[in-house]
């Protein structure tokens, strides 16, 4: 199968500090990939040079077939690559329908009306409704975002990337500050996305790792190094020292 | 729940109808020899509501927007004064086209920047406007001022009286359609999107909007607004003078914002009843020390009510709401 996404040698760095050094990364239609690796490998940099919200020094960006280097966040979007936020980005003074009609509308390219409500339009308003009472959040659906719990926030950001019938959608750390008691709403969502989608993720909570990823891509001090199953992903030399740290100090060291 | 929020909606839409009609009666009674000043009120409280969209709605700081008025103006005085178009409602077509023209050029070249370079662009296009004003003086009559504008009877029957009648029930009614327009717009699929772009941009380029288009796009719907005052202040007082064009306008439009309250329709037109009756007030009272008074008012409402007088009382009525 062609890759629906593909990374290319993608290269940043921060002042001095490579952040990401000559990645490459290709993810076919139905892959579950999971993103790892110690704070500050360097995931949330490389999904913000996948998705166009940093520009890359140098290496390409491929979304089915086609470059994406020179396009923008918006453009990537429509394409059909969606991101989530590691630290929640919703608008505080929107409700989480609000939230969730401004991502079917844009998707459908109806955000230009200058007239009408989206509560007019029984297909996006069955289709909020779909995705509310999947990720639990049918209660919390005409609260304004700075009046609901973070917990329900993280879940609402899924919600959103899910509105907007990704291709292919990158979660970073989408269970992070979500309670022990709704991750499973999480997980039940992730298990339901359509087959063909191809979804990375960026996680710690390895056994969340394990019950999702049929494949584990290891990345430390900005380079990737592993890529293979997750059974063997432990017993991996290279991943261990990462882990312990020693990796990282020696590839800063250079 | 949602049949009942939508007939709120609408009958919040009726008050507010409700309550500019009952303004510009009580203003009508108590002003019957100085219809010119209620009708100059209505002009800038198109311009605030105008600034309004593009800065309370979307966030963008502009010291310019009286480029937007002035266009709207100088397009209804040039329209009747040299090619005889003097229907008023021509006019205001004339003045509503040249303005949303002129916000689609502000726009695209204030949308450039962010910040502080974006309020300095701002700057620079009103100023710009002014000089082209002044350097086109066989348009528009340069700093004499554009005059030879006489509109003919609205819709034939309604003849512009000495006294400013028919001039101020056109205003009140131009400020009606337009005040349910904006309510329109400020509830449909755009607006959501603008409130989006106003809180976090690159959000909303995640989910695949583009803030600049969208941003332009309001500008040029803001010009609209800005014109339609500018036209009224020409049909009403049948002179354009280049301070319609100027630096001057753009800040006093964004103080009497700022007074009221932006991000709310109401919050623009009372900013703007409320600086115009107190200038107009204090500078027959005091005619040497009004300037001052109005800087003491300003700097009053910005340390007691931060976010303005009407967003303070609604923000107010909304926490007792909250805790009863
Ligand atoms: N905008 C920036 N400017 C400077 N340095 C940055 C910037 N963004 C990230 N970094 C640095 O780049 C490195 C990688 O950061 P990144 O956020 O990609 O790591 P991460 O793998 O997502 O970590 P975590 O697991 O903690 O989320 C870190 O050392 C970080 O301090
Ligand atoms: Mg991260």
């Amino acid at each position: 199968m062609s890759p629906i996404l593909e990374a290319r040698n993608l290269q940043k760095a921060f002042g001095g500090l490579k952040v990401i050094d000559d990645v490459s990364l290709r993810l076919e239609p139905g892959d579950r990939v999971a993103l790892i690796g110690p704070n500050g490998a360097g995931k949330t940099t490389f999904v913000n040079l996948v998705t166009g919200n940093l520009r890359s020094d140098s290496g390409d960006v491929l979304i089915g077939g086609a470059s994406v280097t020179h396009s923008g966040p918006a453009e990537r979007a429509h394409r059909g690559l969606v991101r989530s936020f590691q630290v929640t980005r919703l608008f505080q003074d929107m409700t989480a329908e609000e939230h969730l009609a401004l991502a079917i509308l844009e998707r459908d390219g109806k955000t230009h009306r200058l007239a009408g409500s989206y509560r007019a339009m029984p297909q996006v308003m069955r289709e909020i409704g779909i995705l509310l009472s999947t990720l639990g959040l049918g209660t919390v659906a005409h609260r304004k975002v700075r009046e609901i719990a973070y917990g329900q926030q993280r879940l609402l950001e899924i919600a959103l990337a899910l509105a907007l019938r990704p291709k292919v959608l990158l979660l970073d750390e989408p269970a992070a500050g979500v309670p022990q008691s709704d991750t499973g709403r999480i997980e039940a969502a992730l298990a339901d996305l359509p087959a063909d989608l191809a979804v990375l993720m960026i996680e710690h909570d390895m056994d969340l790792v394990f019950r999702f990823a049929r494949r584990v891509v290891v990345l430390a001090a900005g380079a990737i190094i592993f890529d293979g199953p997750p059974q063997a992903v432990t017993r991996d030399q290279r991943v261990r020292e990462a882990y312990l740290g020693s990796y990282a100090n020696v590839r800063r060291a250079h | 729940m949602r049949a009942g929020q939508s007939t709120r909606r609408v009958s919040t839409d009726l008050v507010g109808i409700a309550v500019i009609l009952a303004a510009a009666g009580i203003g009508f009674l108590l002003f019957p020899d100085n219809l010119a000043l209620l009708t100059r009120i209505i002009a800038l409280a198109l311009l605030v509501l105008s600034l309004d969209l593009v800065t309370g709605y979307c966030g963008i700081a502009t010291l310019g927007h009286a480029a937007l008025y002035g266009a709207g103006s100088y397009a209804a005085g040039v329209a009747a004064a040299h090619f005889a178009i003097s229907d008023p409602l021509l006019m205001t077509l004339a003045g509503i086209t040249a303005g949303a023209a002129a916000g689609l050029v502000c726009g695209l070249v204030i949308l450039r920047a962010t910040g502080l370079p974006q309020l300095v662009l701002s700057i620079a296009t009103v100023y710009l406007f002014h000089e082209l004003a002044n350097k086109l003086s066989s348009w528009t009559g340069g700093s004499d001022g554009l005059s030879g504008i006489s509109p003919s009877p609205l819709l034939g029957l309604f003849a512009f009286d000495l006294w400013g009648r028919t001039a101020f029930g056109f205003g009140v009614a131009l400020l009606l359609v337009v005040f349910v327009l904006l309510r329109i717009l400020a509830r449909s699929p755009f607006g959501m999107l603008c409130r989006g772009i106003k809180e976090d941009p690159l959000r909303i380029r995640s989910m695949g909007a583009s803030p600049y288009r969208a941003l332009a796009k309001m500008y040029v719907i803001s010009g609209a607004v800005a014109g339609a005052g500018g036209a009224l202040n020409a049909i009403s007082t049948q002179v354009v003078g280049l301070d319609s064009l100027s630096f001057t306008l753009s800040a006093e439009a964004l103080v009497m914002l700022v007074l009221g309250g932006t991000g709310s329709l109401y919050g623009a037109l009372t900013g703007t009843v409320l600086f115009m009756l107190f200038a107009d007030f204090v500078s027959a009272a005091s005619p040497f020390h009004w300037l001052t008074m109005v800087g003491a008012l300003l700097v009053a409402i910005v340390l007691f009510a931060p976010k303005g007088l009407y967003g303070s009382i609604s923000d107010y009525l909304a926490r007792r709401r909250g805790t009863a």
